[in-house]
């Protein structure tokens, strides 16, 4: 039984709203930031990674899955690298310059390393909980 | 290309009291790992930690340094503090 839900794939195409608008798209208009914004709202445990958490493609990534893994905790997962501007719109987001990023109830918990430490202290199953 | 040591004395010089640990731990230049004490990260997260180390090097995260791995304490928090080892 898989703990981990299927990777989540960002919507690119511009949303329905805009595109059946008469207005043009301001110049603040970012469909890409928008998608992020809006996966990171619908799922309450959600990373951002290299790769997917079956086959992740760094080892980073791959120990951050294997934390939440452990606790068997339900989680959405988006592939960062399909597309440059994913990780560049996310970093922008978050504030947060390094891929992976755990983000639980729409707030940032951290990168690999606060979330491998959050693990070893129990402290990330608190917050999951 | 940078050094553990060039790594080290930036951190140390951007957070005043900070000290540094720094180790290429793939010896090619590019990642690395620092176990950083500094007293002003008293009070703040873990994330805010973080990001005080990251903002020294900006744009070179992810560039030139393609990894940093980061451990962030308190003096207080020292696990065997060694006398005269912090200052």
């Amino acid at each position: 039984m898989s703990h981990t839900d299927p990777a989540t794939e960002l919507p690119m195409a511009p949303r329905a709203e805009s595109a059946g608008s008469a207005t043009r798209p301001g110049p603040d208009s970012n469909p890409i930031r928008e998608a992020i914004e809006q996966v990171i709202s619908e799922n309450r445990v959600i990373l951002f990674m290299k790769g997917t958490p079956e086959a992740p493609a760094c080892g980073f990534s791959a120990r951050t899955v294997a934390a939440l893994q452990a606790l068997e905790v339900p989680f959405a997962a988006v592939d960062v690298l399909p597309d440059a501007r994913i990780r560049a719109e996310l970093s922008l987001i978050s504030e947060w310059p390094t891929i992976p990023q755990l983000f639980v109830g729409g707030q940032l918990i951290g990168g690999c390393d606060i979330v491998c430490e959050m693990y070893e202290s129990g402290e990330l199953e608190q917050a999951l909980r | 290309m940078p050094s553990p040591e060039h790594i080290k004395q930036r951190i140390e010089a951007a957070i005043p009291g900070a000290h540094a640990e720094v180790e290429d731990y793939t010896g090619g230049g590019d990642h690395f790992r620092a176990i950083i004490t500094a007293a002003s990260f008293a009070g703040r997260s873990r994330i805010e930690q973080h990001r005080l180390v990251y903002e020294v090097f900006e744009d070179e995260i992810g560039g030139a340094i393609h990894a940093l791995s980061l451990k962030t304490q308190t003096p207080e928090q020292l696990p065997t503090p060694e006398p005269g080892a912090i200052t």
